[in-house]
């Protein structure tokens, strides 16, 4: 190694970075390059050139106005449902496992090794005609004879809820396994009960498992399609899915990359007005 | 007629106030239960349903049966699919794990200028939709006149792995104790020995770590692997077109493979960990 010392990061830096500028940063230049093209006239389908049409992002959003609603509404109930299942989960393996602790771990991340299309239609199936969540939910009389569970919103976020949830429990697990007890104790000492001490010492000091865990689930969640395909209906599109069927079966790239901007825009404002606020800059 | 009335009640209010003692301390523990029951539900089911003599639509229980395990080739799409992923999923953790190890230890090791801007490059891939990252790599190929397919898919691989790779090795890189080197340095070690013979050993279960998360983020992709691969077809991308008419039996049965092969290779690894720690 007789190389100069400030060299060697940049040379280990060097192979990667360039693949990650040549295939992340290149295409997203161009994916904005796309999006103000316009049809040639008279051209096939799929030709288009550029005319800086910035209106194009003005009519995609309008038209796909509702979709991009549903989007960020169904990614957020996503993240809460998954909030609300994740943290006793993983409060409970930290703190009450014991020596069960690594078996469970591995158990809330097993389910995550079938495939998760597979999972997905998994759930199709048992909460479709078929299954044996409708006719016994019928038969109790809680549901409707008309009632169905798939195709509706509420399958799509349940889908969703469940796919995202590894996203959610480890880093939680994670930040909750990292307390040491001894600061519990310590808000029991000073007279604090068992709520209190939870609520002040524990969530607190679980926070950056929370931002991480939940920037995790929302953001794959926000772009996602398989689940409103699978388990949803014409109803419940969401903005993944209009650009999916722009790139595939319209053959309309400048809209599709538009929309595809869009949404990352408003996701990074997001994430970057989040972390800001929940204050924890050690993410990555 | 009173007395009575009271003596039978005296051990319900006990027994109720036993109950709501009992489910308070054992809250936490019955959320758990049923918060696993909740995650196997559709492993459970994926499961029963790889043992259905189903025929062509898996939909319907119609009986048991050991064919399906015995002849996982039985429906050949399935084999070609499954076999597509394995060779991209091996392809893209090979080159991700290289690359982003080599990141991982210049952040990880190294003060420099651009440090800062390092990291965010690999942070913005992971805060990226997984279709904004399919999409706009699809339009790259295609202002190059390149067809997607198996190398375009194996690209996309790689670039969304590289982060989930750097991520993990530097955790690993991070917990490291900086005695070990110092103390391999005091021994006469130069720099590279001390790499190849301390440090390198010590990070190994992190890179090994991160081969495993590469390749099973690789194999499980669908949307970036379906707006680059053309009419390649992967196992995921498999389950989602034959969705609507039902899969076969057979992909039921490779993915409680994938389960059980995942499961013993985590538990292998805990073994061998305890056995270290010990």
């Amino acid at each position: 190694m007789s190389l100069p010392k400030v060299r060697v990061p940049y040379l280990l830096l060097l192979p990667g970075f360039a693949f990650l500028f040549t295939f992340f940063i290149l295409p997203i230049i161009n994916l904005a390059q796309t999006s103000t093209q316009t049809r040639v006239a008279g051209g096939d389908t799929g030709q288009y050139e550029q005319t800086l049409a910035f209106s194009n992002y003005i009519q995609a959003f309008v038209e796909n106005k509702e979709q991009f609603g549903r989007s960020f509404l169904y990614a957020t109930l996503a993240t809460i449902f998954a909030l609300a299942i994740a943290y006793p989960l993983a409060y409970g393996i930290a703190f009450k496992a014991g020596k069960y602790k690594n078996i469970l771990l591995v158990l809330v991340v097993a389910p995550f090794f079938t495939s998760f299309l597979l999972r997905t239609v998994a759930w199709k199936q048992i909460l479709g005609e078929e299954g044996f969540v409708v006719p016994g939910l019928r038969s109790l009389n809680i549901i409707g004879e008309q009632t169905t569970l798939t195709s509706t919103s509420i399958a799509v976020v349940a889908g969703m809820t469940y796919n995202f949830l590894p996203f959610m429990t480890l880093p939680l697990y994670a930040s909750l396994e990292r307390i040491d007890p001894r600061t519990i104790e310590a808000a029991g000492d000073l007279y604090a009960n068992g709520i209190t001490a939870f609520r002040r010492v524990t969530v607190p000091l679980s926070m950056p498992g929370v931002v991480a865990g939940t920037l995790l689930t929302f953001i794959p969640a926000a772009g996602d399609y398989v689940n409103a395909a699978i388990l949803g209906s014409p109803n419940t599109k969401m903005i993944g899915n209009v650009i999916e069927s722009r790139y595939f079966k319209i053959v309309d790239y400048p809209t599709a990359a538009a929309l595809s901007f869009t949404l990352m825009v408003a996701i990074l404002i997001l994430v970057t007005l989040y972390i800001r606020k929940a204050g924890t800059e050690e993410l990555v | 007629m009173s007395q009575k009335v009271k003596d039978a009640s005296i051990p319900t209010i006990p027994f109720k106030a036993r109950f709501s003692r009992w489910f308070g301390r054992n809250l936490l523990r019955i959320y758990m239960i049923f918060g696993f029951t909740y995650l196997f539900i559709p492993v459970a089911y994926t499961f029963a349903f790889s043992f259905n003599d189903s025929g062509k639509s898996n939909l319907i229980w119609k009986g048991f049966t050991l064919d399906n395990w015995r002849n996982p080739c039985g429906a050949p799409e399935v084999c070609n699919a499954l076999g597509n992923s394995i060779k991209i999923g091996l392809l893209a953790t090979i080159f991700s794990t290289i690359l982003g190890t080599m990141i991982a230890f210049a952040i990880g090791r190294y003060k420099f200028k651009g440090r800062s801007t390092s990291n965010l490059l690999i942070f913005l891939p992971m805060a990226t939709p997984e279709i904004v990252l399919g999409a706009s790599l699809l339009s790259l190929f295609l202002v190059f006149k390149i067809n997607p397919g198996f190398w375009p898919t194996v690209i996309a691989h790689v670039m969304f792995c590289i982060s989930f790779v750097v991520v993990t090795v530097k955790a690993r890189i991070a917990s490291l104790d900086p005695r070990l080197e110092q103390a391999a340095m005091d021994l006469y070690a130069n720099e590279l020995e001390t790499f190849r013979k301390v440090t390198l050993p010590l990070v190994a279960p992190g890179i090994a770590g991160a081969a495993l998360l590469a390749f099973s983020l690789s194999f499980d992709d669908f949307i970036i692997t379906n707006f680059n691969s053309g009419t390649l077809i992967t196992f995921p991308k498999f389950v989602y077109v034959s969705a609507a008419r039902g899969i076969p039996a057979q992909a039921n049965v490779i993915g409680s493979a994938m389960f059980f092969l995942a499961l013993a290779i985590v538990i292998a690894g805990q073994l061998v960990k305890r056995k270290k720690t010990r």
